[in-house]
């Protein structure tokens, strides 16, 4: 069976007064059916603009220069706006990193959800009224009736995500898209939403590519990461490689920064910050910060390389070798 | 129960404002050089004559007293008399405010129907031709006074191509004004089916009301541009877009919806601008309203129908805002509901 989702060769640029901003750079990657995929990688290395890129909503002055996205076995480039418009929010869903933000706010949110209803499967209001109900149920929204009726500002900022969830979820997507799902909820409010997540993405079979910089949210729930610096992926592989045996010099940097209460080794900062990916330089682009930069490094970049099962990095220094992997 | 206390503190901010509207225009006048005795005794009075007229209009009296009798008149509806019709100003005052209300709801729905879609359009086309002749055609508006767009469009429109009826007043030439009931002739004409008047009373509207309403249709515009480019920008909207909604949805409906909660401020604004702006287009139309009444009052000196016409604008502009206040609750849930 083919990967539901085939990101290739992706780039994606944003025209400015100073020259062309490399913000997604020749990417790879892909999702498999049922999959939670997390794409990981600090503010500022692309992660958004491959989710908006992936959804064809790139808009001035971001234009897609190079690259395909097959969804199901097609090119989306190849679709009609009116084509694509049906995948989105049917097909591919997406949650966004701000609920609050990113629900209407003079729409009751119960009629945000089942318009959605009314728009993707043709429902009548009062079938698609009792879906969105439905719905709130299954993200346990108590007292859906009164919910459903109410706006975005007179609700909390675990149920904004809930109703989001619910909003996504609402015509049984086969991907799901959720930038930053948790960032500004409580601990323990995330920690629930993510269960949610999992649990309903299980339960309707849909892949789910969850876009953050949390380590922790990714070991929870993925199961397979891929990483991403400065527009670029630098390494894909299943989470348990990721944690245990991570290659990229950048990847280990990422996972030596998880604050650890379990061992008594003290957490490790990356150095520097994220590239001007304005007219970057041709070579790798982690080479400013890395331990292992070469002069090879600095001119050519390093291509995305499979090292065993199911593992791609692109590193010309190769961890595995030298140090025998990471002890965990 | 949030929102009627909403509206309960909006109204205890417009009492105070209408004291001080109320003072201020006494101040003017009362500072205003001339003496208002000697328009209403005339220029061949006596000097006993015009002490007697002043002591009758209460003019020898601390100026205390002269704002409280001026404040208990107001209060009763006396605006005092006009010295040149010989009328309580009230009365005239009354009797022209149709034709100008008229004119000012005409003027304003033209702003709206055309400032609205126009800020839209220039919004979503933005920085294309769209959005140039967009601005282009707000600034003209905006900086042409709205005397001289109304001699030309008289020029143009009825002088040249002779598709605009003769600037004067709100009916041609023996039609008779329909039945009173409101007092505007579109409406009365419309709700007696008096179809003869209709036709005329928006012929003669149409012109007054276009100039008036290219004037203030660039703020409007200019608004709903602004404010929709940035909500256009919203998370929201990008989920709009990223659900899947067709775009006449998110733009005219999400959107948009967001966008006219700002606007609503600003036909307030509009508002008093229209009322004031009525005056000078009112001479140039000869339409028979309360500015061209005031215009005609500044002529002569007749102090009171312009003291009237001030105050009676600030009180329009009080109210108009308080209204604006509680229709912004009624479109903001998050006013309404908190």
């Amino acid at each position: 069976m083919t990967n539901l989702l085939d990101v290739a060769d992706l780039t994606v640029h944003f025209q400015s007064d100073a020259g062309a901003i490399e913000a997604v750079d020749h990417i790879n990657f892909s999702i498999r059916r049922g999959e939670v995929v997390g794409l990981v990688g600090e503010s500022g290395s692309g992660k958004s603009v491959t989710s908006f890129a992936i959804l064809r909503l790139i808009r001035r002055p971001g234009e897609i220069k190079s690259g395909s996205v097959r969804f199901d076995g097609v090119d989306l480039a190849t679709l009609s706006e009116e084509q694509m418009r049906r995948i989105r929010g049917a097909k591919i869903a997406m949650i966004s990193q701000s609920p609050r933000t990113a629900l209407n706010p003079v729409i009751p949110v119960g009629k945000q959800i089942s318009r959605l209803f009314r728009l993707h499967e043709g429902l009548s209001a009062r079938v698609a009224e009792k879906r969105m109900l439905d719905m709130l149920d299954l993200v346990r929204i108590p007292d859906p009736r009164r919910r459903a009726g109410q706006y975005a500002h007179q609700l909390s900022g675990g149920m904004c995500q809930r109703i989001m969830i619910a909003m996504a979820l609402a015509t049984s997507p086969r991907l799901l898209i959720a930038d930053e799902p948790t960032t500004g909820l409580d601990v323990s409010i995330a920690a629930r939403i993510l269960d949610l997540l999992r649990e309903l993405g299980a339960k309707t079979g849909a892949a789910i590519m969850l876009i953050t910089h949390d380590l922790g949210v990714v070991a929870e729930i993925c199961d397979r990461v891929v990483v991403m610096h400065a527009g670029q992926v630098v390494e894909a592989a299943p989470v348990r490689s990721i944690f245990h045996a991570p290659a990229h010099p950048y990847t280990r940097a990422l996972v030596g920064s998880i604050p650890r209460v379990d061992r008594d080794v003290a957490m490790t900062p990356i150095p520097g910050s994220v590239p001007s990916l304005l007219n970057p330089p041709p070579g790798c682009r982690y080479v400013s910060r890395c331990d292992h930069a070469t002069d090879q490094c600095r001119v050519a970049r390093p291509p995305l390389e499979s090292r065993g099962q199911d593992h791609d990095v692109a590193c010309y220094y190769d961890i595995g070798r030298q140090t025998g992997g990471v002890a965990a | 129960m949030a929102f009627l206390n909403y509206i309960l503190r909006r109204l205890a901010f417009v009492l105070p404002t209408l004291f001080g509207v109320s003072l201020i225009c006494f101040v003017l006048t009362y500072m205003l050089p001339g003496n208002p005795a000697l328009v209403k005794a005339g220029p061949f009075a006596t000097s006993e004559y015009l002490q007697e007229m002043e002591k009758q209009m209460g003019l020898d009296r601390p100026v205390h007293e002269q704002y409280f009798r001026y404040m208990s008149g107001l209060l009763r509806g006396d605006l005092g008399e006009s010295a040149s019709t010989g009328r309580p100003v009230t009365q005239d005052f009354l009797q022209r405010l149709p034709a100008t209300l008229e004119l000012t709801f005409a003027s304003l729905l033209i702003a709206v129907i055309i400032g609205i879609p126009l800020g839209v359009l220039s919004a979503v086309h933005r920085d294309t031709i769209i959005d140039h002749v967009g601005r282009v055609v707000g600034i003209t508006g905006v900086a042409m006074p709205s005397f001289w767009t109304g001699l030309l469009a008289i020029y143009v429109f009825f002088f040249l191509l002779d598709v605009a009826p003769a600037p004067l007043g709100r009916l041609g030439s023996g039609i008779a004004p329909p039945e009173t009931i409101t007092g505007l002739y579109v409406i009365d004409s419309l709700l007696t089916g008096n179809w003869q008047a209709l036709r005329s009373s928006l012929y003669q509207l149409m012109l007054p009301a276009a100039t008036l309403g290219f004037s203030v249709m660039a703020p409007v515009a200019r608004m709903v541009r602004s404010t929709m480019l940035e909500i256009l920008e919203s998370d929201y909207i990008k989920a709009a877009w990223a659900a899947g909604l067709p775009r006449r949805t998110v733009i005219y409906g999400d959107a948009l919806r967001n966008a006219l909660i700002p606007v609503v401020t600003i036909l307030g604004i509009v508002f008093g601008f229209l009322m004031a702006g009525n005056a000078v287009i009112e001479s140039v139309f000869a339409w028979p309203g309360i500015g061209n009444y005031a215009v005609t009052a500044l002529m002569t000196k007749d102090s009171g129908p312009i003291q009237s016409f001030v105050l009676f604008v600030a009180v329009m502009y009080v109210v108009v805002n308080l209204l604006v206040d509680i229709v912004y609750g009624l479109v903001d849930p998050r006013i309404r509901l908190r």
